[in-house]
């Protein structure tokens, strides 16, 4: 008995102590009311998926090259893609419509994972509801795109990395261009050198070229497919 | 005299009465408007507000804010739920017994608020004065067992048969207790009549002595929760009334985890909102005849009369939501067990210590009955807990207990 009393009591005592500090402390009540305040939202919030823009041009700048990769990824399929095209009707790596569809999205962020070109990343925003339940919760490619600057204000550590990233992927292609210049122009160098010298050799082995060694070449052709016969076969 | 509330009040009902004085028939019908409308739109108004302490109450137990939102502090939140309530389609089982499942709400309802009409709210402030009033209430209030599963037999539903089933076994088992405890009391003040129990516990030699210490003390000292058996028979009684009005951790007939609603499982709408008030309106009931059994009923210092009665019972009801965001459920056995194994003979027992006391006071005078009280008495009830809870404990709690492995 007297243990159930002392049960009984601390348990009461417990919360008698929730009850009463709820009134003073912070932690005790960590209810935020939210039509009037706002403060859940931190650089670790993701919500739902943006496109990156650089620079002021939201069409110049845009990221994406409507690669497809995040449509094909997405498990609800909620991203729409179609390529733009320029006055040729030929193709350009720009997608002229992007949707996403907002009330399929599960915020899974695999689009973010799959995306070679760091376009599209997740939003913190959270205030998605709307009056029109279908046009309104599917946004479209102007309403997805946002700029960089937006980008940093929100996740700025992950913004950061991904700058960082870009720069060294911009740095190691300048560097590779530049290998490749180099190694053109050693190629070109050597082969003018080349050129030279075959110029002079052909001249002096012209008359030394035998029948009796273009025999034997032909008759190792005729051998080989005898020796691997499956390769008949497939 | 500090009760001048309560003669206020009297007075004015005296004098309304009076206006109809050439008409006699109109007048009973005054009369009568008078007991009872007042005492029904208060406690329909004091079970709208108690929603609210419970949702406010339980709320900050658990770290939230509560209902906010209608009204200031979300006040008018009651107000908000009964609308809502009268606008809800009114289900009916297909197959349900109609008339029975019409009528359990009102089985409900009546005797709740009969048996608020046996309060003493105050001195001479009562709507049913009558002389048997404790007695009374008692009969009246176990008709609510009846109702309970009237509406579960009724539902034809599994879960509302099974609700109504352990109301009764419940309700039966408790009443047992709750009114062998109230038997001390009476057996002390010698008397049925609500308003004589208040009477004795004051100190009526220091009320009349005119010093204002002296007042103010034999408003309060004279409780009977003060005494070892009053206490001890207040505790019996409060957890009894708390499996009597269906009240946490008692609330088995309905308990939410295991039976969906129990015996409410098919009632909607403003029959199911008649559920709810008759239920609040029982546990006020019984808090406020705890309060006019032990805590002294309307006597208090300073503002004698309806203001502590009032206090005294929301008080009450405030402990039975505090346990309601404390312990958990009882398992059916327990709940029996706890009853007849521990409760009952420990509120025997307790007769005989009030009596004791009782002769023992004549005896030897008061303080020193009071402190032997305290120390034999009590003792003796404490000593019969313990042996009692020895008694009763299940052999698995004693020590380790063993689990096989499935080969
Ligand atoms: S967002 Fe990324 S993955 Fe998706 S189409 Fe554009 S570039 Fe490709
Ligand atoms: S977050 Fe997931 S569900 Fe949403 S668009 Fe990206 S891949 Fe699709």
């Amino acid at each position: 008995m007297s243990l159930i009393a002392k049960g009984i009591l601390q348990g009461m005592a417990v919360t008698a102590k929730n009850f009463i500090q709820s009134y003073y402390k912070k932690e005790r009540l960590p209810t935020v009311e939210y039509p009037e305040e706002k403060s859940t939202v931190n650089q670790f919030t993701r919500n739902i998926p943006f496109l990156v823009y650089d620079g002021e041009d939201e069409i110049e700048g845009m990221r994406c090259t409507a690669c497809k990769l995040c449509e094909k990824a997405c498990p609800p399929q909620c991203i729409y893609i179609i390529k733009d095209t320029d006055e040729n009707d030929k193709p350009i790596k720009r997608p002229k419509v992007f949707d996403i569809d907002s009330s399929v999205c599960m915020s899974c962020q695999l689009c973010v994972e799959v995306c070679p070109f760091e376009s599209i990343r997740m939003d913190s925003e959270f205030e998605l509801s709307n009056e029109n339940r279908f046009e309104g919760l599917l946004i479209n490619r102007d309403e997805l795109l946002k700029s960089n600057e937006y980008y940093h204000e929100i996740h700025p550590i992950e913004a950061q990395e991904t700058d960082d990233r870009i720069a060294a992927k911009i740095a190691e292609a300048e560097t590779k261009k530049k290998a490749r210049e180099e190694k053109a122009r050693l190629a070109a160098e050597a082969k003018q050198a080349a050129a030279a010298m075959k110029a002079a050799e052909e001249a002096a082995a012209e008359t030394e070229t035998s029948a009796t060694e273009q025999a034997q070449q032909s008759e190792a052709k005729a051998e080989a497919p005898e020796d691997n016969p499956e390769t008949k076969n497939t | 005299m500090n009760n001048f509330i309560d003669y206020k009040l009297i007075e004015l009902g005296q004098w309304t009465v009076g206006l109809f004085n050439d008409y006699p028939v109109v007048q009973i019908l005054v009369h009568l408007l008078l007991a009872t409308l007042p005492l029904t739109l208060v406690f329909m108004g004091a079970f709208g507000f108690s929603t609210w302490l419970e949702r406010k109450g339980l709320a900050r137990i658990q770290n939230r804010l509560g209902p906010n939102r209608v009204g200031i502090f979300g006040l008018l939140q009651p107000l908000a739920d009964g609308i809502k309530m009268l606008l809800k389609e009114d289900i009916v089982p297909d197959r349900s017994d109609k008339l029975f499942h019409f009528l359990a709400p009102v089985m409900l309802m009546v005797p709740a608020f009969i048996a608020v009409g046996f309060l003493p709210l105050g001195d001479g402030l009562m709507a049913l004065p009558m002389d048997s009033a404790i007695l009374f209430f008692f009969a009246v209030g176990s008709l609510n067992t009846i109702a309970v599963f009237m509406a579960g037999w009724s539902s034809r539903n599994k879960y509302s048969l099974l609700g109504g089933m352990r109301a009764v076994a419940q309700m039966i088992s408790y009443e047992i207790p709750l009114v062998l405890s109230a038997v001390a009391v009476i057996m002390f003040s010698g008397s049925l009549n609500a308003q004589e129990i208040v009477a004795s516990q004051q100190i009526q030699s220091w009320l009349a002595s005119g010093n204002l210490v002296k007042e103010f003390f034999g408003q309060i000292l004279g409780w009977h929760i003060f005494k070892p058996w009053g206490f001890a028979g207040f505790i019996f009684f409060f957890v009894a009334a708390l499996a009597e009005a269906n009240r946490s951790p008692f609330d088995l007939p309905e308990a939410d985890s295991e039976i969906i609603a129990g015996h409410l499982t098919e009632y909607s709408g403003f029959k199911y909102a008649i559920f709810f008030m008759a239920e609040y309106i029982s546990a006020f009931a019984i808090a406020g005849i705890a309060t006019t059994l032990f805590l002294g009923g309307w006597s208090g210092p300073v503002i004698a009369g309806l203001p502590w009665f009032i206090i005294k019972m929301f008080s009450l009801f405030a402990v039975m939501i505090w346990i309601r965001g404390t312990l958990p459920r009882l398992r059916v056995d327990q709940l029996m067990g706890y009853a007849w194994k521990f409760l009952l003979p420990l509120a025997i027992l307790n007769i005989f210590v009030a009596g004791f006391y009782y002769f023992a006071e004549q005896q030897f005078g008061s303080l020193a009955a009071f402190i032997g009280g305290w120390v034999i008495g009590f003792g003796i009830l404490q000593t019969a807990a313990k042996g009692l809870s020895r008694l009763n404990k299940s052999p698995t709690l004693d020590g380790k207990r063993v689990y096989q492995l499935v080969e």
